[in-house]
Formats: structure tokens, C-alpha cells, sequence
């Protein structure tokens, strides 16, 4: 009962929250929509049972990624109105088929109970037992322990990579400075026509 | 009290190695601020070496076939693209220590940038689960999209981003892939998944959609048609000693874990994904052979060659058996050599950070630098696949084993599509031969990209006349165990 | 099972009850005389303006961003072996210590090569001026 609850205070939220992203011309208010957005799919989660992942999607998603979406945004100007009218003509019509196609696909697949297991996942319930996120650590540091080490290697690639692309010393640029004086652009089309 | 899991951590000993050396360059140049880039590249071709032996090592390797959770594969074939991976990024560590110290802007990132690409690819090649074929893919890829931005030029920012987005989008179906896998087996184990799909009947969706997407994932990576837009416009904006770097060693790494995957993962499920390899192999021989006679840019011309070779070992990974595999593995270290001493040479050739790559650069190389312009004809021969070089005896490999699993169709498209390529090659040498020099470039001889040519035209030389030198050890680690 | 997550939903409701109540409350008991200059948004003194068409963040906080998300996937990774630190042992604490000292390296390198420090002039200060004439050379040949 309380689940039910719940759940219909939050998918109608999931929802429109979405929807209400989309439909902002200011990507600040779309991305504030999108935080909404993250919150509700994390009490889904926390629905099912995945209380780990109700963490991770409130910490990493409406945290860390959402600072680096208004970073992004802001790095563009927050003045910036897109353009509505679409460059390529039949990508709108196309985009819309292939979104209702994948819906209905979905629809037809979950109904169907196309190839999923035929053990329901009763072992999801075992598991939990001792709590989500202990049942997470038990194989995240043992079998899983070497990709779990290896993250921290991408990790490490992933700072080079900020500090490459977006901090200059010495004058070795990667590319033309963003924001800076106005400096001789090379002519870019002629670069990529080749 | 959780147990321990038990600890091997031999056969992951070349990783281990690179990503340290990695590592240590990366604290140690940011301590010393400004280290001295010969220095870096002795340590880099040090920790190579190192790792080198240590999967040299491994060859004997009589423990346990999957190790550290059974996420590590201790085989040969994981030795031996572990071998052919570490001289790729030798060859890459010389060129860019050349390229860059040519430019006067070298940065010191460039060796472990490389140094943990190469991390990446080797443990591509020896992972066990496809969560650690995931995560060597990103290592690999995020690795590669900053190398292929550490030059001065717009079209090298341009190139990197280009990749970025498209390798992203790709990794996403390649994840997406990884959970349909887990959907339909309950394990991401490479092993495992055959197992588990072994004993079915009728129709399987999930594990068809999963082997769909990760063909995809993986058809980004190593460039075959319809997912190689990016090819081009990367090969050619990224500085050219990456470009030779990446262009070997995606190549080899992703199709080593292809192999995997097809072979082992989804072996119950050959004769559903044979027709989809097939049309892709199809695909990029005639369109990358195609599409690269328009090109008036060496560098972009070797890129649509890239997606052609593409095509190529895919038909040889259409044969499931270990012959097949060997021919596979053959094409890897007969299409390193040679792109890897073609780019070198027009490297040398293409005159200093400004690169005119442009076909005019290279009309009349041949009166001005005879030994550049004979190691490039040797290196467009291997690739055009004209004997007595190593691009024959690989071309014959792959087709050969292609007609024996009785596809000789696409060997047929093969044959053809080689006979294109040959024309468009054969364009580039007449013009460095027969035509009057119009560009005053004056091609640099360098003693240490030097010799890495030499070594890389010597081989395509000796392989090409004596395969057996190494097709017993090659055939001998096509012996999947699973 | 959702019967777990009862506490927290009271606390949520409490503290939202709490802003209301209090906000309203105030708007009771204070006295409201407005003016102009008390309904002035407080900005020392100066009437704030909409930031200047076209005002963008520097790229380099992008460093910034990405070192946020590095350690908060770290602390991602610690929170399932905090709450089960005990049951696993000496190996768990050994892991983790490894994925520390690597992400740490992370931090070292950014630290050491200048990317936190916040007043770095744009122009690099060892830039040679062979180097700098040298890049704008490439640049404009592209």
C-alpha cells in the first residue's frame, strides 16, 4: 500500500519532471527539471530494493553530474538560445518514429516477457537480506575486486584529460583559446575538407 | 568474515608494469615540472620492455586459465597481442618523442598518456569478463581521444572531439550490449555466457540483441562500415605519430576481444551473428576501398585503407576455428608493421608540425628523398597486398580461411576490393615517382623513427617471404580454452 | 521495506513544515512597512544587474569539475565498503588503500602541475617568446 503510494507520487513527479525539461528554453531551468527528475528515479530505486543505487543516483547523478551539465552550460553562456528549427529537415519526423517505435517495442517486449529469465528474481530478495549495499560490497570486493581497481586507473586518465585539454601551461594548447583575444583562425573548413 | 579472494597477479604482470611506469612518469614529471623528454622516453621503452618479458614469461604459464576472479585470461593469445600491442606502442613512443620534439612544445603527458593506452589495450586483449572489456576499452579510448588532441593544430581539437562523441556513443551501445548479455546469461563471464547459452533452444532475443550491440560497440573501435565516419577525419587531425599509434593498436586490441567475444561468448550463437559479420565485412571492404580512391590526402587515404583492413579481418574472423583465428592474428601483426612504417614515413615526409599530407606534398618524393619515398612504395605494397610483402601472405590467410568455412563469396568481394585498393595505392608511388616535385619540403632523416622504419620495413620484408617464423607460434596460441 | 524509509520521510516532512511554519509565523508577528530601499535585493550597495551578455565560465574550472567528480565517485565506492568494513577483513582495507593511492596520484598530478592554483595568469609565464611566435605561427597555418 505504501509503495503504491508512493509510487504514484513520484511517477507523475518522473514524468513531468521530464517532460518539463524538455519543453524549458532556459537549459539552467531544464537542467534544474533534470535534477527533479534524477530525485525520482532515485526513490524508484529505492522502490525495488537497489538502496546502493538510490545513493549512487543522488550523489553522482544529481551531484556530480549535474555540476558539470551547468558547467557545460555556463561554459557556453547561459544566454545562449538554441536554434528550434532543425538544421536537417527529416530528422524531426524520423526522431519522433523511432522514439514512439522504441516505446511501443518496449511495451510489447515487457508484456510478452520476452527472454527474461524464467527464475523470477526471487535471489534478489536473498541477496538483500544482510542489506543492499553490505550484498554489493560482498562481491564488489571480492570478485569484483580487479574492476574495481582498474577504475581507479580511468580514473587517473580521466585528470590527465582535464588538465590536457582544459589547463594551459607553457603555451601547449591543444586548440584555439576559447575565450581570449581575438586570434587568427585558421580556416577550419579547408581543414576538414582535405 | 567475507573470504579473501585468491591472488595471482603474474598473469596480469605486463599491465601491472605499464600502468606503473605510467603512473610513476605522471607524479614523477609533475614533481620535477619540466623532465627532460629523452628521459621519458628511455623510462617509457624501459617499462615496454619490461612488460615485454613479463608476457614473454607467461607463455609457459601452466596455472589456472582465469585468474583474479576470473577476470584474467591466462592464455597464449593473450601473450602474443600482448607482444604485438607493446611494440605498437614502441613505435609510438619513438614517433612521438620525434614528432614532438620537432614542434618545440612537447608535453610530458604524452608518455603516460601512451604508456596507459597501451595498459588499456594489452588488458583488452587478456580480460576475461566483459566488465573488464568494458573498462579497457574506456582506459584505451579516453587515452586515445587526449593523444589525439595534444597538437597544436585546430584539425587535431577538431579530430578529438569528433572521436570523443562518436566513441562515447559507441561505448554507450557497448554497455548496453554488456547488460543485455547479462540479461540473457546471468553472467558477464566470457565463458559463462557460453555456457549458459549452450544448452538453449529457440529463438533468444536478449543474447541476439546483446551480440548486436556489442558488434556495434566493438564496430566503432576497430572502424568498419557503416560505424567509421570518424576514421578519416581522426587519422588525419591527429598528429601523425599518434595517428600510426592508434591506428595499429586499436585495431589489434579490439579485434583480439572481438575474437573472444564471437568466438567464445557467442559460439552457441555463430550461425545468428556470422550473417551480420559478414555484411559488415562486406561493407568496409568495398566502401573503404572505394571511398579511398576520391582522397587527395595521404594521411585520410591510409584511413579509409584502415577501414578497408577492417573488413578484411573480418572475414577472416568469419571462420571459427583456430586456423581462422591464427589468420586473424597473422592480419594484426602484418597490418601493424606495415601501417605503422607507412605513417612513420609520412611523418618523416610531411615536413614538421604543419603536416601537408596533401597528395601534391608527395609528388617527386622520390627525387628528393629516395629512401623515404622506397620505404613508402614498400609499405603502400604490403598494404595493397602485393607479394613477396607481408600484406600478401596476410590477404591470403584471411581469405583463405574464409573459403574454407565455405564463404567464398566474401572472399570473392575481398579479391576484388583488393584489386581497387591496388589501383588507388599504386596512384601514390606513380606520383612520388613519375611526377616533377611541386612542394619545396624538405623530408627530415631522424635516427631514431629511422631505425623503428627500418625495423618495420624489415619485417614486412622477412614475414612476407618467411611467414613460418612466426606462424607456429601464432597457431599455437589460436588454441582457445575455455 | 519501504516502512524503513518511514523516519526519513517524517524528517523531510518536518523540516519543510519547519519553513513554512517559521516564514509564516514571521510574516504575522513583524511589522511590514515596505520602501524602496528596503525591498532592494541586499548587494553592497550596488543594484544588481543581469551578468553581461554572453558571460562565460573559463574553461579552467573545468579541472575543478572533474576533480569534484573523481573523488565523488570515490566516495561512491567507499560508502558499500564503509558500512561492511569489518566483514571484509585485512583484503578489504588493502583494496581500498591501493584505489586511494591511485586516485591520490590523480590529485598529485593536478596539484603539482598548477591546476588548482586560482590566480595563474592565462598568458603562461615560462612560455619562451620563440614559443609564443612559434604558436601563432602554427595557429594561423593551421
Amino acid at each position: 500500500m505504501a509503495e503504491l503510494i508512493v509510487f504514484w507520487v513520484f511517477a507523475p513527479l518522473a514524468v513531468a519532471s521530464g517532460i518539463a525539461m524538455l519543453l524549458q528554453r532556459n537549459a539552467v531551468y531544464s537542467a534544474l527539471f533534470l535534477v527533479v527528475n534524477f530525485f525520482a528515479l532515485a526513490v524508484f530505486f529505492l522502490m525495488l530494493g537497489a538502496e546502493f543505487l538510490f545513493a549512487v543516483q543522488i550523489i553522482v547523478y544529481a551531484g556530480a553530474i549535474m555540476v558539470l551539465f551547468l558547467f557545460v552550460i555556463m561554459l557556453l553562456g547561459v544566454d545562449r538560445e538554441e536554434r528550434l528549427v532543425e538544421p536537417i529537415r527529416w530528422q524531426r519526423p524520423l526522431g519522433i518514429f523511432l522514439g514512439v517505435g522504441i516505446t511501443a517495442e518496449i511495451f510489447a517486449a515487457v508484456r510478452a516477457g520476452v527472454g527474461f529469465a524464467a527464475k523470477a528474481p526471487g535471489g534478489f530478495a536473498l541477496v538483500n537480506q544482510g542489506g543492499n549495499a553490505q550484498a554489493i560490497a560482498k562481491v564488489l570486493f571480492t570478485d569484483y575486486f580487479l574492476p574495481f581497481e582498474i577504475t581507479s586507473i580511468l580514473l587517473i586518465v580521466a585528470a590527465v584529460a582535464a588538465m590536457v585539454l582544459a589547463h594551459r601551461r607553457r603555451g601547449a594548447v591543444s586548440g584555439p583559446p576559447p575565450a581570449g583575444p581575438a586570434r587568427p583562425q585558421p580556416d577550419r573548413e579547408a581543414e576538414v575538407a582535405g | 568474515m567475507i573470504p579473501a579472494p585468491h591472488l595471482d597477479f603474474l598473469p596480469l604482470l605486463p599491465e601491472l608494469i605499464v600502468a606503473g611506469v605510467a603512473v610513476a612518469l605522471l607524479v614523477g614529471g609533475a614533481l620535477v615540472g619540466r623532465p627532460s623528454q629523452t628521459v621519458l622516453l628511455l623510462l617509457t621503452l624501459a617499462g615496454l620492455i619490461a612488460a615485454a618479458a613479463a608476457s614473454a614469461y607467461l607463455w609457459n604459464w601452466d596455472g589456472p586459465g582465469r585468474v583474479l576472479g576470473e577476470m584474467i585470461q591466462a592464455d597464449r593469445l593473450a601473450v602474443v597481442s600482448r607482444m604485438i600491442l607493446l611494440g605498437v606502442g614502441a613505435f609510438g613512443a619513438l614517433y612521438g618523442h620525434h614528432y614532438f620534439a620537432r614542434t618545440g612544445v612537447a608535453r610530458m603527458e604524452f608518455y603516460p598518456l601512451l604508456l596507459l593506452a597501451v595498459s588499456g589495450m594489452t588488458l583488452l586483449v587478456a580480460s576475461a569478463d566483459l566488465i573488464v572489456v568494458f573498462l579497457a576499452l574506456e582506459i584505451l579510448s579516453l587515452a586515445l581521444y587526449i593523444l589525439v588532441a595534444l597538437s597544436f593544430r585546430m584539425a587535431s581539437a577538431e579530430a578529438s572531439m569528433k572521436y570523443f562523441l562518436l566513441g562515447a556513443f559507441s561505448s554507450a551501445f557497448f554497455l548496453y550490449g554488456l547488460a543485455m548479455a547479462y540479461g540473457a546469461a546471468g553472467t558477464t563471464k566470457i565463458d559463462g555466457i557460453a555456457l549458459a547459452l549452450s544448452g538453449r533452444t529457440g529463438s533468444q532475443p536478449l543474447a541476439l540483441a546483446a551480440v548486436g550491440l556489442l558488434l556495434i560497440g566493438f564496430g566503432f573501435k576497430v572502424s568498419v562500415v557503416p560505424f567509421h565516419m570518424w576514421t578519416p577525419d581522426v587519422y588525419q587531425g591527429a598528429p601523425t605519430s599518434v595517428t600510426a599509434f592508434m591506428a595499429a593498436g586499436t585495431k589489434v586490441a579490439a579485434f583480439t576481444a572481438l575474437i573472444r567475444v564471437l568466438d567464445v561468448s557467442f559460439q552457441p550463437l555463430t550461425w545468428d551473428w556470422r550473417p551480420a559479420v559478414w555484411a559488415l565485412a562486406a561493407a568496409s571492404m568495398v566502401l573503404g576501398s572505394l571511398l579511398a580512391i576520391a582522397q587527395t590526402d595521404l594521411k585520410r587515404l591510409l584511413g579509409y585503407s584502415s577501414i578497408a583492413h577492417a573488413g578484411f579481418i573480418l572475414t577472416g574472423l568469419i571462420a571459427t576455428d583456430g586456423a581462422g583465428i591464427a589468420a586473424v592474428t597473422f592480419y594484426l601483426v602484418a597490418y601493424s608493421v606495415t601501417v605503422l612504417g607507412a605513417f612513420g614515413t609520412v611523418m618523416l615526409a610531411s615536413g614538421g608540425i604543419r603536416e601537408r599530407t596533401s597528395f601534391d606534398s608527395f609528388r617527386g618524393l622520390a627525387g628528393r628523398s629516395p629512401m623515404l619515398a622506397g620505404l613508402l612504395t614498400l609499405f603502400l605494397l604490403s598494404l595493397a597486398g602485393i607479394p613477396p610483402t607481408v600484406g600478401f601472405i596476410a590477404k591470403a590467410g584471411v581469405f583463405g580461411s574464409a573459403i574454407r568455412a565455405g564463404f567464398w563469396p566474401l572472399a570473392l568481394i575481398g579479391v576484388l576490393a583488393s584489386v581497387v585498393g591496388a589501383f588507388f595505392y599504386l596512384r601514390v608511388i606513380v606520383l612520388m615517382y613519375m611526377e616533377e616535385p611541386q612542394a619545396e619540403l624538405e623530408p627530415e632523416g631522424a635516427a631514431l623513427p629511422g631505425a623503428a622504419l627500418a625495423l618495420a620495413a624489415g619485417l614486412t620484408l622477412v614475414l612476407g617471404v618467411f611467414p613460418q617464423i612466426i606462424l607456429p607460434v601464432l597457431e599455437k596460441a589460436a588454441i582457445l580454452r575455455w | 521495506m519501504l516502512g524503513d524509509y518511514l523516519p526519513v520521510l517524517i524528517l523531510g516532512g518536518l523540516a519543510f513544515a519547519f519553513v513554512v511554519a517559521s516564514l509564516f509565523a514571521s510574516s504575522l508577528l513583524r511589522p511590514s512597512r515596505p520602501s524602496p530601499a528596503k525591498l532592494a535585493p541586499y548587494e553592497c550597495g550596488n543594484e544588481p544587474v543581469r551578468l553581461p551578455k554572453g558571460e562565460k565560465f573559463s574553461v579552467k574550472f573545468y579541472v575543478v569539475a572533474m576533480m569534484f567528480i573523481i573523488f565523488d565517485i570515490e566516495t561512491i565506492f567507499l560508502f558499500p565498503w564503509a558500512v561492511s568494513f569489518r566483514k571484509l577483513g585485512l583484503f578489504g582495507l588493502v583494496e581500498m588503500a591501493v584505489f586511494i593511492a591511485l586516485v591520490f596520484v590523480a590529485y598529485v598530478y593536478i596539484w603539482m602541475q598548477g591546476g588548482l592554483e586560482w590566480e595563474q595568469a592565462p598568458r603562461p609565464m615560462e612560455r619562451t617568446a620563440a614559443e609564443g611566435e612559434q604558436e601563432e605561427e602554427l595557429l594561423r597555418a593551421g
